[in-house]
């Protein structure tokens, strides 16, 4: 780019130009079978790392993969995810569309105070369920 | 009452996604040099990264000949985030996200960006630059008032 000088002189100036540094975290993701204290079925998915653009298999892959019929109840694990932006809020969304359209509930946790908020905002929260953590959301479904 | 000194900080980009979070991570790092709160300097690391994202892929689209610029501005009270790319600028901002539509197919999943940069900061301005290039996204967040 050019010619976006405020005319100003930086104190400081990092530049970061075309490397083969990753910059974004790999998303990983797994799967667990509980039952709730009610005796319910319940899939959690756990992700790891960067929830963003390039998350598309680890986050909808890995729904996608569970049998819609057998999974009614999924529960989203965000305790060791540290960054989302608004392409994985979109691939939450995503989710969300498909599972209401196959009638399963959705559920989340782990978010930070932040995210909570974020996700409150773009109005997630009317369609997932939020907990603080693993115990609170199993003993609620 | 503590005086403050004004400084600049500046970080150039390639577009390239990812690299966001490197204006993020310096955006907090001023922001935690000026005594804003933890929940505030959250805020202000998504709207950078959303702003930068919008630069990378819309601004420059993704060329990763171009660069963006983030120029961060330090004040007594605020802080001043503009977000630079080579792109022509926004004739009109997007609608407000609306979840029921898009839980109903009649909006597109994505497009949370712009509304989160807004909702997060204190004022968020998007500037087309005169020459067809040189567009920006301007972004405060002021510190509270000291408690007495």
């Amino acid at each position: 780019m050019s010619g976006w000088s405020f005319g100003w002189t930086p104190l400081v100036s990092r530049e970061f130009y075309g490397d083969d540094t990753i910059v974004q975290t790999e998303t990983k993701s797994r799967v667990e079978q509980f039952t709730s204290p009610a005796g319910h079925p319940v899939t959690v998915l756990r992700f790891e790392g960067d929830i963003a653009s390039t998350s598309k298999e680890a986050v909808l892959g890995a729904y996608q993969a569970l049998a819609k019929a057998t999974n009614k109840i999924v529960l989203l694990d965000f305790t060791k995810v540290d960054y989302i932006n608004s392409s994985g809020i979109a691939l939450v969304i995503q989710m969300l569309i498909e599972a209401a359209n196959s009638g399963q509930k959705v559920y989340a946790y782990g978010l930070s105070p932040h995210f909570v908020k974020v996700f409150t905002m773009v109005g997630i929260t009317k369609y997932a369920g939020l907990f603080p953590d693993q115990a609170a959301a199993l003993a609620a479904l | 009452m503590i005086a403050r000194k004004s400084a600049n900080v500046e970080v150039r980009l390639p577009s390239r996604m990812g690299y966001e979070k490197v204006a993020m991570s310096t955006a907090a790092s001023v922001a935690k040099l000026m005594g804003f709160r933890e929940d505030r300097i959250e805020d202000l690391k998504t709207a950078v990264a959303e702003a930068c994202i919008n630069a990378i892929e819309h601004g420059n689209r993704m060329n990763e000949g171009l660069s963006v610029g983030v120029v961060l501005s330090a004040g007594e009270d605020s802080l001043e985030v503009k977000v630079i790319d080579d792109g022509k600028g926004l004739k009109t901002l997007p609608a407000k996200p609306d979840i029921e539509k898009k839980m109903h197919g009649e909006e597109d999943p994505r497009g949370m960006g712009m509304f989160l940069i807004q909702a997060l900061v204190d004022e968020a301005e998007w500037v087309a630059g005169s020459n067809g290039k040189s567009s920006y996204v301007r972004l405060v967040i002021r510190l509270d008032p000291p408690s007495e």
